[in-house]
């Protein structure tokens, strides 16, 4: 663990702490998720540490709940974004030709729908449960991967280490696993950093429209939407879950950061 | 004595290297380095790469590229210390008594201005003369320097012209202020030898008739010999010696400069066809893409087991394509190849594994031959693997032996590329094409990116290989005192056609075609006046015919 700078330090620290919470939720948590133990938005005190929310449920229970849903939900939907699009967009790159050409066309169609309209419509007529939010999600985000990824192998396919594997009569699987993947891996882990964080935002964003995670399961956009109307009494429960938000953003770019730099070594990390 | 146009003294250059994924170091560039060039003298600056001979160049105008910082002595021009001038001062003087021509002159023009224009920048930017008068200098300049039709050359814009022509019109571009001096970064380096010579004798020319100093910088003893009064010669930062041309030429002191003069001096004894050849190519010609002219035609040539067959020709040539083409990711229009008695099918994907492994390949970059983020034991392990299935610690202990082969020894299969200077990486690269035992070993422009003395130590060890394994190379160069080293027979290429074909003894004999005959005689000699003598003999042929 030695040179770790700090900032990645901080967020490992912080990163760690709220995936675990998110696993513990059921030990950590002072009360029950749905339990009604006080009055409506009680301010903070040593029984609440952030108060209560609009139904008078603990807010710091309801919030590493929330967190559990959201941060599963996102990790999920990331997975799947990036093995998915990652795959596809080496294939392609590789492939090349016709092959080629279908598969992005068929991406920039997917890409020229708005992302938030296409899941909105998507999960009006399925039923709204976990697996189909990933699902959602995870398909609507490998377009991005897809596009970044075929990008970047674009430019390893020609490089002449492919050719001389190539040559050697490797099959694809080598190629895209094996000489462009391990060379790809930088630009990908920045982009995976970013799109941890959208799929966070996102899945907030469905859940406070009312489409994404159903109460009364909790979850940060959850969160906002039961008690945005405090914020007009001065009630603080609705900002809880943004700094959730923001410091888990911020976290798990400093530790992607981190990572990014340690794979950019092309000595193996050992001169770092 | 007048004073001396440029002295540096005790110039000292560092900068800080930012390696990716380790902490920022500083190096010495340039350490304890002194000159003094006095006006109307041409100064050469030799050494391999890393030597630190562009720095010095640049630092006559006091400029450092890319973080470099001029960190001691003093660097004296016209009589003013410059080293630490500010920028009002230094700007005032580049372009104006300071010129610079730079190695790769495509790079070097913007695309999008016609020539004139930005020949005569820097003259009209420092308000030296009025618009018509530097066009009137620079037309007199396209013709000092013998470019076509010197009146509307500036009308073009640089793609429309050549780059041994756009080389020039840069050199005509350092000239047009009148400077007193110009620093030559390597100028005739990207070009092709019959390119080269015509460059070289246009600078040289220009430089004796305008009067002005020059430091010319290269890799390369025998061009420098052409143009300069003396020599610096430069290794790692640090002057190894300094004298006159014919000095330096005659009676070199240290045991580096030795070296370098004597490099390329290989003995190589030709071997005479055998009965059977390994392989044939007969009558190839191929092309890119459906449409278009033939990049090869008809081209026929035979290697033999354990011989060497030497592809020559300048770029564009059709070498590489020939390559490409036998190694069928260029499968051919018409035309076939035989391989160890048998057709070997024009397409990669058509081809067995067994034929695929009889021919490897070594490339010209040997940076991005190998994946980076491969240790040099999963490089040359992997061909072990997949052609004989070795595994674990017998393939480790053929990794070993075949490093050993490569004179690297122990310690080297954990490391990276980047871990790895130019030549041991060119080395992996030999190591990881023998491991798959091959009958013939396609080796493409191998030795030109690599400084001579390395250069030479790659040849010795793919000469010591042949002798011990038998394998047959095809070897395609540009550079002809590599394949006085290397070959037993040649085929000088020219525009995609075989121009001239046998064994070297034949081929590098007269009577010469013209292309070859061009092609010999523009390979710079270490003498001195071998350039005049050679224009002058052109000379004479021409008024002859």
């Amino acid at each position: 663990m030695k040179g770790i700078p700090i900032s990645a330090l901080l967020g490992l620290f912080f990163t760690v702490l709220y995936f675990l919470a998110a696993i513990l939720a059921p030990w950590i948590a002072p009360y029950g998720m749905s339990e009604i133990v006080g009055d409506v938005w009680e301010p903070a005190s040593t029984q609440f540490w952030l108060g209560t929310d609009n139904l008078g449920r603990d807010l710091l229970t309801r919030l590493i709940y929330g967190g559990r849903n959201t941060i599963f939900v996102a990790t999920m939907a990331t997975a799947l974004s990036f093995s998915l699009g990652a795959i596809l967009g080496f294939s392609a790159a590789v492939y090349g030709g016709w092959v080629d050409q279908v598969m992005a066309r068929l991406n920039d169609l997917v890409m020229s729908i708005p992302t938030l309209i296409f899941a909105l419509v998507v999960l009006s007529v399925m039923p709204v449960t976990l697996t189909v939010l990933i699902l959602v999600m995870g398909l609507l985000d490998s377009t991005r991967v897809f596009r970044l990824s075929r990008a970047v192998a674009v430019d390893i396919n020609v490089m002449d280490y492919v050719e001389a594997a190539r040559l050697r009569g490797e099959g694809q699987r080598w190629v895209i696993f094996r000489e462009i993947l391990p060379n790809a891996l930088s630009p990908l882990v920045a982009e995976l950093g970013l799109r941890f964080i959208f799929a966070i935002l996102f899945i907030s964003t469905l859940s406070f429209l009312g489409l994404g995670i159903q109460p009364p399961e909790a979850d940060w956009g959850g969160i906002v939407k039961e008690n945005r109307e405090g914020i007009v009494y001065g009630i603080p429960a609705a900002l809880w879950p943004a700094v959730a938000i923001v410091t888990l953003s911020i976290s798990v770019n400093l530790v992607a950061d981190w990572v990014l730099n340690r794979t950019t070594s092309l000595k193996g990390g050992r001169g770092a | 004595m007048p004073d001396p146009l440029l002295t540096i003294n005790n110039l000292r250059i560092e900068a800080t290297i930012y390696a990716p994924g380790e902490k920022p170091r500083d190096a010495m560039i340039v350490d304890d380095v002194s000159l003094t060039l006095e006006k109307g003298k041409v100064l050469g600056l030799i050494g391999e790469s890393g030597a630190g001979k562009s720095t010095i160049g640049l630092s006559a105008l006091a400029y450092g590229r890319g973080g470099i910082r001029l960190t001691g002595g003093t660097i004296t021009l016209n009589g003013r210390e410059i080293r630490l001038a500010d920028a009002a001062t230094l700007r005032s003087l580049r372009g104006r008594e300071v010129t610079y021509v730079a190695q790769s002159a495509a790079a070097a023009f913007n695309p999008a201005k016609k020539l004139m224009e930005q020949v005569t920048e820097a003259t009209l930017h420092h308000g030296l003369v009025s618009k018509s008068e530097a066009e009137a200098r620079a037309v007199e300049l396209f013709r000092t320097l013998s470019l076509p039709d010197p009146e509307t050359f500036g009308d073009r814009y640089p793609h429309q012209v050549s780059g041994g022509q756009l080389q020039r019109a840069m050199t005509a571009m350092a000239l047009c202020p009148h400077p007193d001096l110009v620093i030559f970064d390597e100028p005739t380096t990207a070009l092709d030898v019959t390119t080269q010579i015509d460059v070289l004798a246009a600078i040289k020319s220009a430089i004796t008739r305008t009067g002005v100093a020059a430091m010319y910088i290269t890799h390369d003893l025998a061009v420098v010999a052409q143009v300069s009064d003396d020599i610096m010669v430069l290794r790692n930062g640090q002057m190894v010696e300094c004298g006159s041309v014919q000095r330096i030429i005659e009676d070199p002191r240290e045991e580096y400069t030795q070296a370098l003069i004597s490099v390329r001096r290989i003995d190589h004894k030709e071997k005479k066809p055998t009965d059977t050849p390994l392989m044939t190519v007969e009558n190839i010609s191929a092309r890119y893409g459906a449409m278009g002219v033939d990049v090869l035609s008809d081209v026929s040539v035979e290697l033999y087991p354990g011989q060497t067959l030497a592809l020559v020709g300048e770029s564009g040539s059709g070498k590489s394509t020939m390559a490409r083409v036998i190694t069928g990711l260029l499968p051919p229009r018409v035309g076939q190849i035989t391989f160890d008695g048998k057709p070997l099918p024009g397409a990669l994907k058509d081809r067995s594994r067994e034929e695929l492994r009889q021919l490897q390949m070594i490339y010209q970059m040997a940076d991005v031959a190998m994946n980076p983020r491969q240790t040099v034991a999963t490089i040359i392990g992997r061909p072990l693997e997949f052609y004989f299935g070795l595994r674990g610690r017998e393939r480790d202990k053929r990794v070993q032996e075949l490093l050993d082969a490569i004179e690297l020894g122990e310690g080297f299969a954990d490391r990276y590329p980047a871990e790895l200077s130019g030549g041991q990486k060119q080395r992996v690269c030999i190591a990881r094409a023998l491991a798959a035992k091959p009958k013939m070993i396609i080796c493409d422009e191998v030795t030109s990116a690599l400084d001579p003395l390395v250069a030479d130590g790659i040849l010795k060890l793919l000469l010591n290989l042949q002798a011990r394994e038998g394998v047959a190379y095809l070897f395609i160069t540009h550079d002809i005192a590599t394949v006085r080293a290397i070959a037993d027979s040649i085929a000088v290429m020219y525009q995609g056609k075989v121009q001239r074909y046998g064994v070297k003894s034949t081929v590098l004999a007269p009577p010469f075609d013209d292309y070859t005959d061009l092609l010999l005689s523009s390979v710079p000699e270490m003498e001195l006046g071998w350039l005049e003598r050679v224009l002058e003999h052109r000379k004479m042929e021409s008024a002859g015919n």
